[in-house]
């Protein structure tokens, strides 16, 4: 199993570079069939009991069904945020490498989910307000999120060593963070809002009835198990990418 | 510290194009409005605050690149780095210098330009207010994007993309200061927004801009 002696390993890359990321690499294995084919049959259940075994609205006619797309990706847009906010603390504090590669394997994903809900909200709202788009808290609180996506990915491709951009592009996801429920509250200062409240929350008086709820509770949990697998298998080819990287360098130095 | 702060100033006062660009800038910001939206004098006034404070805000980020790119280029930057002085500190007189330089002469012409774009008699006062409190936070947070983006070639238009979306808050609430005391309402809660912000991005930010620069610098 261990092809290479304990003792040639330089000191440094020892125990965050290569052994962590093995063993992360061989659980995430062990999981990815897992999540995926989770995700794939709660997509499946979700998306196809939610377009064609729900009634309509009877205001909304059929157009309420983008709720099985619209609902999810926007919540995971905002949690792959949080998650790389998460990963990026544990990068400044405990020099993780494999937390700072998923935080960027995450970024592109996060991206995705914003434009997703962004488009979907658009479909949405051109046969029900009227108009693609509105200067709406929310919505222009998620333009503002997939500009800080934008930056962050901007800013991971333009510097060439990985720690450095791995040191940078945290202290960014963090300041960002801030500057970005700063945001949230600043606009809704700003423009009061078309967008409905929320679609899903703890107090039963705000949520959507029971025969919406349940295959969208499904939909969200594929995207959940998706975002997972997905940011698994982005970070498991970072680090392989990373690891043929310091293969060749290697090879060059003898 | 003070010294530091003398350096920079002299550097942008003779180094020439540096100093009196933002502002000719921010005229030619103002000359062109009218030309895109027609010089209907109601229409003017009326996105007069928004116009000043965008074009402030611009011209604002045209001279971010030069807060610590000449330093690093001559490599004063690794002799500051190394120096008794903080790289916080560093950090804060750096944006203080910016903001001496380019945020001070914005507000001053501000009121001349408000006559330019026909700004209500009114939303004088309110406007150099709003420019007064929020162009500090504007400086400091465009020092911690010039920090992110020191070491790269070509970071100017990163740099933008990294520190506009930061500057909304800011703009927001300055924006909504002027916009509201051009239509002669109540400003004091996007003032005091506006001043919090502020004092949070300046209390905070030096450190954040600092431990950027000792990443790059390593």
């Amino acid at each position: 199993m261990n092809q290479r002696p304990e003792q040639k390993r330089p000191a440094v890359n020892s125990v965050w570079e290569y052994a962590n990321p093995r063993r992360f690499i061989a659980t995430s294995d062990r999981l990815m069939p897992w999540i995926w084919g989770g995700a794939i049959a709660c997509l499946v259940i979700g998306l196809i009991w939610g377009f064609f075994f729900t009634p309509d609205d009877y205001r909304q006619g059929s157009t309420v069904k983008i709720i099985y797309l619209h609902v999810p990706s926007a919540l995971m847009a905002i949690n792959a945020w949080f998650m790389m906010l998460v990963t990026s603390l544990i990068w400044i504090i405990r020099r993780h490498h494999v937390s700072a590669l998923a935080a960027r394997a995450a970024a592109p994903v996060g991206l995705v989910m914003t434009l997703i809900a962004l488009l979907t909200g658009a479909i949405w709202g051109q046969p029900m307000w009227g108009t693609w788009w509105a200067w709406d808290p929310r919505l222009t609180s998620f333009l503002i999120l997939f500009l800080f996506y934008l930056g962050y990915i901007a800013l991971w491709s333009a510097i060439e060593n990985d720690d450095t951009a791995a040191d940078l592009t945290s202290i960014l996801c963090l300041v960002g963070s801030v500057f970005a429920i700063l945001s949230r509250y600043a606009v809704n200062f700003w423009n009061q809002g078309l967008h409905q409240g929320a679609s899903l929350s703890l107090d039963k008086e705000e949520n959507v009835a029971d025969v919406f709820y349940h295959p969208l509770l499904f939909s969200i949990a594929g995207f959940v198990l998706l975002f997972l697998g997905l940011v698994l298998l982005r970070t498991q080819t970072e680090i392989r990418a990373r690891r043929m990287r310091a293969l060749l360098a290697r090879e060059r130095l003898q | 510290m003070i010294a530091l702060l003398i350096r920079d100033l002299k550097l942008a006062l003779r180094a020439g194009g540096g100093f009196g660009l933002a502002l000719a800038f921010f005229l030619i910001v103002v000359t062109l409005v009218p030309f895109g939206v027609g010089p209907d004098p109601e229409l003017l006034s009326k996105i007069a605050p928004g116009i000043l404070w965008l074009g402030a805000l611009l011209a604002c980020l045209l001279s971010l690149d030069r807060i610590f790119a000449l330093d690093w280029e001559d490599g004063s930057l690794d002799l500051l780095a190394t120096s008794p002085l903080p790289l916080e500190g560093v950090a804060a007189i750096k944006s203080f210098g910016h903001w001496l330089t380019t945020g001070l002469p914005l507000i001053l012409a501000a009121p001349l330009f408000g006559v330019l774009m026909n700004l209500p008699a009114t939303g004088f006062i309110p406007l150099i207010l709003s420019l007064t409190l929020g162009t500090p936070a504007l400086s400091v947070i465009g020092t911690f994007g010039a920090a992110l983006t020191v070491g790269l070639k070509r970071g100017g238009l990163l740099l933008s993309l990294l520190v506009l979306p930061l500057y909304v808050p800011t703009l927001i609430f300055g924006a909504q200061v002027a916009q509201r005391g051009a239509e002669g309402l109540s400003i004091t809660s996007p003032l005091l927004m506006l001043a919090g912000i502020t004092c949070g991005t300046i209390a905070l930010l030096p450190f954040a801009a600092a431990a950027v620069l000792k990443a790059n610098l390593r």
